[in-house]
């Protein structure tokens, strides 16, 4: 029960953060709206860790988390960079 | 030396802490950290002393209490500013004068700064702070720094400096 | 342990979804930035501090992973927030306000 309350707010937050990274004007629009939605899915990772019982989940959080912030650093610089 | 015992120390506890207490994890990940510590030590630059532990132990109790506070108070605060129909944002862009000079504290003050209510850090320049703020108050830099850094100003340069 | 454990999972989830909404409504780069980061970190802390409460046995690996978004997500907005700034992206100014850019 209570993870179905979880997971619907988690997926209303996502949805938000998804029209974000599609509707946004400019590309730093999109990029917030990614960076965003990464947190959430992080989150979603350690839930779906909880539903399955499965410890497993964990690191690939922690990885996906890694790979998230690289993400983010690449994305900004690649704009600050074009001209 | 002292380089390459520093980093086979980091190494083994990072490793410590992603896989577990297991005797036999324990073990590999450190004949693993010793092997690579021995190679990447001649290209790493830097190593600690028995003083980081102290420095570790005051940073854990006297920073982090402010940090969650802070963070919660923000939270709060730009959940209003969100929720509430009219929206009630000032926003702009002005300039912190701060007194940090290493660069580990610069990275926890912009990182604080960016967690606090209604400010995030753009880029620290030589003594200031470029820093971005949904409600401005005031109009001279040092009561831009009263309302943001002081805090943070005052127990940085006590543990780091 | 575990009824703590899942009011700290609603409370997470309530502020990722407000997170999202926030990137959704806020007016300019800046102040979406600003929305996204803080609440999204709040509740991904809460949410995962919970999560925790119900499996102790997992605390000290989420307590990682708490360590490592507290670190690198401010880096990261910071660093987009800079980009969003060298580059002149679009300031939103309140109605009726006249102010330089930088003062």
């Amino acid at each position: 029960m209570i993870n179905i309350i979880v997971f619907s707010l988690i997926g209303l937050g996502v949805l938000f953060a998804l029209i974000r990274l599609i509707a946004g004007p400019s590309s730093f629009d999109r990029v917030v709206g990614l960076d965003t939605l990464n947190i959430i899915i992080t989150a979603a990772i350690v839930m779906i860790a909880l539903v399955l019982e499965s410890s497993l989940y964990l690191d690939i959080a922690l990885a996906y988390a890694i790979l998230s912030f690289l993400e983010t650093v690449v994305f900004a610089r690649f704009l600050e960079g074009k001209q | 030396m002292k380089k390459g015992i520093s980093t086979f120390l980091a190494l083994w506890a990072i490793w410590i802490l992603i896989a577990g207490f297991n005797v036999t994890e324990i073990i590999l990940g450190g004949a693993v950290a010793l092997i690579l510590a021995f190679i990447v030590s001649k290209y790493v630059n830097y190593s600690f002393g028995f003083s980081i532990v102290l420095g570790a132990l005051k940073f854990v109790f006297v920073y982090i209490p402010v940090f969650i506070y802070k963070l919660v108070i923000a939270n709060l605060d730009m959940a209003y500013r969100v929720l509430s129909p009219k929206m009630p944002i000032n926003p702009g862009i002005v300039k912190v004068p701060t007194e940090i000079k290493n660069d580990f504290g610069k990275l926890v003050l912009a990182n604080s700064i960016t967690l606090t209510p209604g400010t995030l850090s753009l880029d620290v320049e030589d003594g200031h702070v470029l820093v971005h703020w949904v409600n401005v108050k005031g109009s001279t830099e040092e009561e831009y720094k009263k309302e943001i850094s002081k805090d943070f100003d005052k127990i940085l340069g006590g543990i780091i400096k | 342990m575990i009824i703590a454990g899942n009011i700290l999972m609603v409370i997470g989830g309530v502020f990722l979804l407000l997170g999202g909404f926030g990137v959704l409504r806020m007016p300019d780069v800046f102040n979406r930035i600003q929305a996204g980061t803080k609440a999204t970190t709040l509740g991904a802390f809460s949410l995962i501090l919970g999560v925790g409460f119900v499996h102790p046995q997992w605390l000290l690996k989420l307590i990682l992973i708490i360590v490592f978004i507290a670190i690198t997500n401010p880096v990261g907005s910071s660093v987009l927030a800079r980009a969003a700034y060298k580059k002149g992206a679009y300031q939103y100014k309140k109605e009726g306000e006249e102010r330089s850019e930088v003062k």
